[in-house]
């Protein structure tokens, strides 16, 4: 299946185990889901057989909140089985709202913001120390971008010229109170991330082709931590959702699910 | 009996007990991995990074950092220690010490450095006063206070050898080589404490092997996670202290002993978390008061957690809780502080005689 397809799916499926569970971050899974697909169905090194391998390439999400994006994504390449997500958010399931290593296929319990970066960083180091090809992808919310260690990171992350680490930003500009640029504005990121030290690229983060392009061509600069600035939209796929704040963790009745699952049919 | 306690505190600073032992395991371990905030010369690192530079991370002052990536290199199967002030470490990032650490299950040694009031007249910023209490609260996680020097050096190895979350916390003032240790005859007295015995410690000899003396009877000379440690037999009353109270509480026992005939029993409870309940259970059905000493804040540390225990099985010992009281402290070196709320030898030997009253 192509990556355009595989993301269509990956959507019906985000929304059909939040409308079960009756809760879930609703915006934010469909804003990074192309980037997940093309991370995991592409770009990385890691599946159900090499999980426990040392050299396996890793992926901490620190938006741990849109975790339906990862469950859906993990349960397609077969760490688990689809089924288990019928569990989600219920008494004594394993599948919380939030990433757990409980799950089979998550690298880090994240959750609490600003704590994705600075465990991938220590992640890469351990690479570099050890001479290892493996590679750290990191997934963050621009909600989470004023958290002080995430700054506190991406300082360490050039000092160590963490080549084989790639922060992706799900840039979809809006957070749970409004605006990025209303709550707290962090522009001009890219000259923030250049001027750390790190290589920064910019793409639509909703195109698989243009991600896969991306990604391609890490790392961007040799001696550098790459940064993709990934411009989504929030609630992506679905024509009530997109852009709309409300949907940050809002979740469908059965009329609005039927027209969401018919629009991505 | 003045001559035992002369020697008993002619020891090492656990500090420096602990880079000793760090330098030792990384000789024969290339995954032994230090992580410090601007904070290895006041951690005593300096010959660590030296000799090992390719197995010394630094993140400048970012305590959250820190702890992150700390997670992240045992993510990957390095022997991290986190080395920072505990004051910092415990507080700064606190969020990163409960969730990339004990809930993710990354097995960080945290070593808390300078901690309790070790900083003395720098004052509450940089004092850890609540650093048993909150991580305490925190599922998977050991939280251990070393009392004397060969305590810290058995915690630090075994700790490298555990793969569990822990946090590990000592001072900078000299301890005893080995508090259940007595010398009570000149050639058991071991070689003077220098530089050299640091270098033993380094060629990895262990305190057990080097220090010594004459064990007294039924003192431990174990060391245990989670096992507390009898370092002087007495049935008229206990002392449970932990870290560097042990050795006040062991003072105060002996002037007990010299000027009124009380025998008290003292107990190392390096282990805060998980206490012995056990030990306690057996020194309570003794029926004869109790003392918990800490450098802590009387809430939330080693008394509340013991006086949970008592109250919760059934035990009416006559009971209190010594540490630092819920004020603004006093300001004071380490010695001062701990005199002024009785911390010492005068102090908790007065409390005894008021609980045997």
């Amino acid at each position: 299946m192509d990556l355009i397809l595989k993301s269509r799916e990956y959507r019906k499926k985000i929304l059909k185990y939040i409308y079960k569970a009756k809760a879930g971050h609703t915006g934010g899974s469909l804003s990074c889901i192309d980037i997940l697909n093309v991370l995991y169905n592409d770009t990385m090194n890691v599946n159900p057989e090499n999980f426990k391998s040392p050299d396996r390439d890793r992926y901490i999400q620190s938006k741990g909140h849109c975790v339906e994006a990862l469950f859906v994504v993990l349960a397609d390449k077969g760490f688990f089985p689809e089924t288990d997500l019928e569990t989600l958010c219920q008494y004594q399931s394993h599948y919380i709202g939030h990433p757990t290593r409980k799950v089979n296929g998550v690298e880090q319990n994240t959750g609490a913001l600003g704590h994705g970066l600075p465990i991938s960083v220590g992640t890469a180091l351990a690479a570099k120390m050890d001479e290892k090809s493996y590679r750290v992808f990191t997934l963050l919310g621009d909600g989470e971008l004023p958290e002080g260690s995430n700054w506190e990171a991406f300082l360490s992350a050039s000092h160590y010229k963490l080549d084989n680490l790639c922060a992706i930003l799900d840039y979809n500009k809006l957070q749970i109170t409004g605006k990025n640029a209303d709550v707290l504005n962090t522009e001009p990121i890219a000259d923030k991330l250049k001027s750390f030290g790190w290589a920064v690229r910019e793409v639509d983060g909703n195109d698989t082709h243009k991600l896969k392009e991306i990604f391609d061509q890490l790392p961007f600069e040799a001696g550098k931590p790459s940064f993709v600035i990934a411009h989504t939209i929030k609630g992506k796929g679905v024509s009530y959702m997109e852009n709309q704040i409300k949907w940050h963790h809002g979740v469908p009745t059965v009329e609005q699910y039927e027209l969401a699952i018919s629009e991505l049919s | 009996m003045m001559n035992d306690i002369k020697m008993l505190t002619q020891g090492l600073a656990n500090l420096e007990v602990f880079a000793a032992t760090l330098e030792s395991l990384a000789t024969v371990d290339r995954n032994i991995t230090v992580v410090t905030s601007d904070s290895r010369g006041s951690g005593k690192l300096t010959p660590f990074g030296q000799q090992f530079p390719k197995q010394i991370i630094e993140v400048g002052i970012a305590e959250q950092n820190l702890v992150g990536v700390a997670a992240g290199l045992a993510s990957a199967g390095k022997k991290v220690f986190a080395v920072s002030p505990a004051c910092f470490l415990t507080a700064r990032a606190l969020e990163q010490i409960k969730n990339d650490v004990a809930y993710s299950d990354n097995a960080v040694v945290l070593v808390g450095i300078s901690a309790g009031v070790s900083y003395g007249a720098l004052g509450t910023t940089h004092h850890s006063l609540h650093d048993y209490a909150v991580l305490r609260a925190i599922n998977n996680l050991i939280v251990v206070a070393p009392a004397d020097n060969f305590e810290t050096e058995q915690a630090i190895r075994q700790a490298a050898a555990l793969n569990k979350p822990i946090y590990l916390r000592f001072g900078k003032k000299n301890m005893p080589l080995d508090i259940a240790k007595r010398y009570t005859d000149d050639t058991d007295i071991p070689p003077q404490v220098n530089t050299d015995l640091l270098n033993e410690i380094r060629e990895n000899l262990c305190f057990a092997d080097i220090s010594g003396g004459r064990q007294v009877s039924s003192v431990s000379q174990n060391f245990q996670f989670g096992k507390g440690r009898i370092v002087r037999e007495g049935s008229g009353i206990t002392f449970i202290g932990t870290g560097e109270t042990v050795l006040p509480a062991f003072e105060a026992a002996e002037k007990l002993a010299t000027e009124h005939g009380i025998q008290a029993k003292v107990v190392s409870m390096h282990t805060i978390k998980p206490l012995d309940y056990e030990l306690i259970k057996a020194i309570a059905s003794e029926g004869k008061p109790i003392i918990t000493i800490e450098e802590h804040m009387i809430n939330g540390g080693l008394g509340e957690a013991t006086a949970s225990f008592l109250m919760q099985n059934g035990f009416r010992n006559s009971f209190k809780i010594m540490g630092i009281p819920d004020e603004y402290t006093v300001t004071g070196s380490q010695n001062e502080i701990f005199n002024h709320y009785g911390l010492s030898k005068e102090g908790i030997s007065k409390v005894a005689l008021n609980l045997l009253k």
